[in-house]
């Protein structure tokens, strides 16, 4: 067999999917070291440096923002595990960082891997022999044979159905548009541009709303990142504690006693809410202390939604809410009154009011944290939903061949140009759901039109 | 003589072309056919080309075939299909004087070198250690070869039905062909039954013309052939063929003889082609039709007979009769003879390679209707293809593949082998991924350097060709070069209601505009700087090659793109010893499958329904053994 030169570059996230300490990055083909070092910056270019070295430095974004610092490794090809020039960043473990850096690498010339597209080119390379390539394959298999047994979460069969029934209507236009070009002799009417046109709209409409739901998607997938901040002794801990209805944080009367971040996870109604109780915010001379100020600055700003808790013993810090803004958006903000059971009349700024001692209102607590994280939308686990990368790009690269169909159509090209790009969007969309086969629309014409003199 | 290098079984339009191929590229070649008249004989309607079906006759022309020369000799009217669309889906067609095309393959089968015309029944096929030796007639004589091609149309085990009567043949009047069946099944072939139908006959005189709608051909008409002599084409008077409309009587007519319809009954067991059906099927499939349309085709110059295409029937003779007369100008209408169903045997496609040779028999090759096609074009390139990989083996030279990339021809081969089929397969240009690229005005660009060597075309008009490529590729490139200023053509472009320009814009930029043609932009060139465009001028065929390449450069070149993406998948070779079976972590469709069809290639692999993409990742890991 012909070696295979690969001549585009591919990225993925090595590591398994969830929270670890470390997240690996693995990038591989020719632009693997080039594309790295446009969203690198440490000490030196990666590009003059040799193979199996490892450098220390930060990943930015297109602002020059840090997304995270991070180690990387640079292997030169033919010595990596693919044979090709390679590129491993290791990250802190945050899906979020991770998915980011990927987004980063996107956007510079590198594509998404295919699954177990890492391990075909080190094979097609020769840097795997029979044996290991044999324990790759089980590993591929077994992954389908758990989707084959539908132990896929039930969001993923509700996107095939979605996909499937677009991909549907897309092959029903196609054939519209095919009829007119292998069938133009027959005695049957064509299609007009603007019903083409309103066809295709509406396919991009409903890509949009599947693209529209990919954060939602992340939450389910990935949880929501939820802070618990406040002054001290406000019942940060206390209220953590009821979430968990287990003692893991130290609750005292003594304030500052929660020197660090604690993280909890609670599942509510089938959502992952990652609970971070911050220290308090402010200025201390303990070391150890201080250390836990900046974690919880960093904790706030990852966050998706802030629990700001105050009790009716005390004024309301405007002061912390509005260095909360600048961490953070407003609209993430939900003002928890704690300590309603003290029965202490107070007009102190609220959104909700709990005690964490009784349990009172924490049910309507953890309504509006649904409703603030997933909006007025309707989403709901019986939605279609995007959740996963690789789909969000088929659907987003389907999208794109629509609105270069439109173009065409548009500009009142003849079908068979229409065609090209309908079939890529076809494709695309095929993709997600693993169908690919070509003789769909002329079975959809035989079947619909009388067609044959 | 009693041995050649090559058999060829069937004189149609399959094994004219294989043999006459494989003897031009210097092997003995034995066109066996039980009626040496019979050869290129059109069974069904009295055309060439159309729709997908032009582009592969050009293909076969460029190839270096005879199919688009005996149609330019032979035809009363040409017409380019589609012309108000895009280049893409242009598509000659033209009809033939029957008499005359089956007279011109005559007689170019009989004054090929190396070629000849045996006229025998074949009812046994001889093998050797898997390996082809020879054929046996039916009077028992034995005829020697190392390649066998079997062509044999629809003449295996040929039924013929009208109403609920049943006859052996495989073409009207004609024999059936017994025997070869069972001795291939008995080999180990499986082996399917097919349907097809034609419709009747009438008699020229007995139809009133002056009251239907006439359908001329084209003013201008098109050879298929590029070796055609443009100054004496055509060769023939041209003729017109005319439309007319069945209407709710002659549904109702036809409805009384569906008790005897030999397909309603199920006395037809074959599957028919869903995109040809009778005339009883589309008036049950689509109940709510109130007419349909009809062509009436003449088929000949001098020929008594008209084809009624769209007609095609097996219902009863008298009632096909009655339902005729019912149709505007056909109500004196005298029948020739009636429209009837065949059913023949045909061995499901996943059997052959993609080189035609069967996969279970070292040198026997399968072409056209027996590999489960239908129409003369498809059974043309089926036939030449097979004759010039027989040829290859006999010669010890390389298999010869065309890409789907490439050419009709391959998605034509690719599609059988690995999708085999369950109807009587038929070219559609929708067939074609990459349509845009795969236009009958560049077959010869395509394809001809393969003719060429196979000794299929000869070398002065190789070297045309090539002059030709280089001229085309040197004006493309300087037409991205050459711009033009806005001082110049915003005259032009305001006349054209097209976008003026502020400063200057290339000639491949501006030709790309729709209101724009590229005859108005060269004005705005010295030719005596670019002597090359005056080349380019007085050469219309790359004029036009020119001009389409540069207008759709954008869609051409994303096309282009989806083959390079694929291509390292289309030359990742697959051994055919691989034994699916014991690859556990396939799925267990995908192992019976890729074990069923035993593709060459990844590319192939991963267009077999049922093979999914981990399949294909699976196979990718494993192969490298």
């Amino acid at each position: 067999m012909d070696k295979i030169q690969s001549d585009d570059t591919i990225a993925a996230i090595a590591t398994p999917s969830g929270v670890g300490a470390i997240s690996i990055i693995r990038v591989s083909g020719p632009l693997a070291v080039s594309a790295t070092d446009t969203i690198f910056s440490g000490k030196s270019k990666l590009i003059d440096s040799h193979t199996h070295t490892i450098h220390y430095g930060n990943i930015l974004d297109s602002n020059n923002n840090i997304v995270d610092d991070v180690l990387v490794s640079v292997f030169k090809a033919p010595n990596s595990y693919t044979g090709e020039d390679s590129v491993e960043i290791s990250t802190h473990g945050s899906s979020f960082i991770s998915q980011k850096i990927i987004k980063l690498l996107l956007e510079n010339n590198v594509r998404l891997a295919e699954p177990g597209e890492f391990t075909k080119r080190a094979f097609l390379n020769g840097k795997i022999d029979l044996a290991q390539a044999e324990a790759v394959a089980d590993v591929i298999n077994s992954r389908t044979e758990a989707s084959l047994k539908g132990a896929r979460n039930q969001l993923d069969g509700l996107l095939s159905q979605k996909v499937k029934s677009l991909r549907e209507m897309l092959i029903n236009t196609s054939s519209l548009v095919e009829l007119e070009l292998d069938f133009a002799e027959e005695d049957v009417e064509f299609i007009q541009f603007n019903e083409l046109q309103k066809r295709t709209d509406s396919i991009i409409n409903e890509i949009d709303l599947l693209l529209n739901s990919y954060s939602f998607g992340k939450v389910v997938r990935d949880g929501v990142n939820v802070a618990l901040v406040g002054l001290t002794n406000v019942g940060k801990s206390s209220l953590l504690n009821y979430f968990l209805k287990e003692a893991r944080a130290i609750v005292s009367k003594t304030p500052g006693t929660t020197r660090d971040v604690i993280r909890e996870e609670v599942s509510i109604n089938g959502i992952l809410f990652r609970l971070y109780d911050t220290a308090g915010i402010r200025i201390s001379e303990d070391e150890i202390e201080k250390e836990g100020v900046i974690r919880s600055r960093e904790v706030i700003k990852n966050s998706d939604l802030i629990l700001f808790i105050n009790d009716v013993e005390q004024d309301y810090p405007y002061d912390l809410f509005e260095e909360l803004i600048t961490l953070n958006k407003q609209e993430n903000i939900i003002n928890v009154l704690n300590k309603i059971d003290l029965n202490k009349e107070t007009k102190i700024k609220s959104d909700i009011k709990v005690s964490a001692l009784t349990g009172e209102g924490i049910n309507d607590l953890f309504n509006l944290m649904k409703i603030k994280v997933f909006g007025s939308s309707n989403y709901s686990e019986k939605n279609a939903v995007v959740s996963n990368l690789r789909h969000y790009n088929c659907l987003k690269k389907a999208k794109e061949s629509l609105i270069e169909a439109n173009n065409s159509i548009s500009s009142k090209m003849s079908g068979e140009f229409i065609a090209v790009d309908l079939r890529n969007a076809e494709n695309n969309l095929s993709e997600i759901i693993g169908e690919v086969t070509s003789d769909d629309i002329l079975n959809n014409i035989f079947t619909k039109f009388c067609i044959g003199k | 003589m009693n041995h050649f290098e090559i058999i060829v079984i069937g004189g149609g339009h399959a094994g004219l072309e294989a043999a006459v191929a494989a003897a031009n590229m210097g092997c003995s070649v034995g066109l066996l056919t039980m009626d040496k008249h019979a050869i290129g004989r059109m069974s069904c309607n009295p055309a060439i080309g159309g729709t997908a079906k032009g582009h592969l006759v050009r293909e076969v022309d460029a190839l270096g075939g005879v199919m688009g020369k005996i149609a330019d000799k032979t035809g009363i009217q040409f017409r380019m299909l589609n012309k108000s669309k895009g280049p893409a889906v242009w598509s000659p067609r033209c009809q033939s004087d029957r008499k005359l095309y089956s007279e011109e393959a005559y007689n170019i089968a009989n004054s090929t070198n190396n070629l000849s015309i045996v006229e025998a029944n074949i009812t046994r096929i001889l093998i050797e250690n898997k390996k082809i030796i020879g054929v046996g007639t039916i009077d028992n004589k034995d005829f020697t070869c190392s390649a066998l091609i079997l062509s044999s149309g629809t003449f295996l085990n040929g039924k013929m039905h009208i109403g609920l009567t049943s006859t052996k043949g495989g073409r009207f009047g004609e024999q059936p062909s017994t025997g070869i069946t069972q001795s291939l099944i008995d080999l180990g072939f499986e082996s399917g039954r097919l349907k097809t139908g034609t419709p009747p006959r009438l008699k020229k005189d007995s139809i009133n013309w002056d009251i239907l709608e006439e359908q001329p051909g084209d003013k201008n008409p098109q050879p298929f052939s590029y070796s055609t002599d443009l100054s004496k084409f055509p060769f023939l008077p041209q003729l017109s063929c005319h439309i007319t409309y069945t209407n709710m009587k002659v549904h109702k007519i036809l409805e009384k003889g569906f008790e005897q319809s030999p397909m309603f009954t199920g006395r037809i067991k074959g599957i028919g082609p869903r995109y040809c059906p009778s005339i009883e099927d589309k008036i049950v499939r689509f109940a709510d039709k109130e007419k349909h349309q009809l062509f009436l085709e003449p088929e000949g110059l001098d020929s008594e007979q008209i084809y009624v295409n769209g007609f095609s029937s097996s219902l009863p003779e008298e009632i096909q009769f009655e339902a005729l007369k019912n149709i505007k100008g056909l109500e004196e209408c005298e029948m020739i003879r009636p429209g009837y169903a065949v059913e023949y045997d045909f061995f499901p496609p996943h059997q052959v390679d993609l080189t035609l040779e069967t996969k279970l028999i070292e040198g026997l090759y399968f072409a056209g209707q027996i590999n489960g096609t239908s129409g003369y074009e498809e059974a043309a390139a089926q036939g030449i293809l097979a004759g010039i990989n027989a040829a290859n083996k006999i010669q010890g030279k390389p298999n010869f593949v065309l890409k789907r990339s490439e050419a009709y021809i391959g998605v034509l081969i690719d599609d059988l082998v690995n999708k085999s089929t369950e109807e009587p397969y038929r070219m559609f240009t929708s067939r074609a991924e990459y349509r845009l690229l795969l236009r009958q005005d560049n077959a010869d660009r395509r394809l001809s350097s393969y003719g060429f060597n196979f000794n299929l075309i000869d070398e002065n008009k190789n070297k045309k060709i090539a002059e030709r490529e280089i001229l085309i590729n040197e004006c493309i490139k300087l037409f991205h070069n050459i711009k033009i200023h806005a001082r110049d053509i915003n005259n032009l472009l305001e006349k054209n209601n097209s976008p003026l320009l502020d400063s200057t814009g290339s000639i491949a930029k501006l030709s790309k505009r729709a209101e724009l043609n590229l005859k108005d932009l060269i004005q705005f060139i010295d030719v005596n700087t670019h002597k090359i465009v005056k080349n380019l001028v007085s050469d219309k065929i790359a004029f036009e090659q020119v001009e389409i390449e540069l207008k759709y450069e954008g869609y051409i070149k994303r096309q282009q793109e989806l083959i390079n993406k694929f291509e390292k998948y289309e030359s990742a070779n697959i051994p055919l010893s691989l034994n699916y079976l014991t690859l556990n972590a396939l799925s267990a469709e995908g192992k019976e499958k890729l074990n069923r069809i035993k593709p060459r290639s990844i590319g192939q692999a991963s267009r077999i329904s049922g093979v999914t993409p981990s399949d294909i990742s699976i196979l990718l890991v494993y192969l490298k053994k």
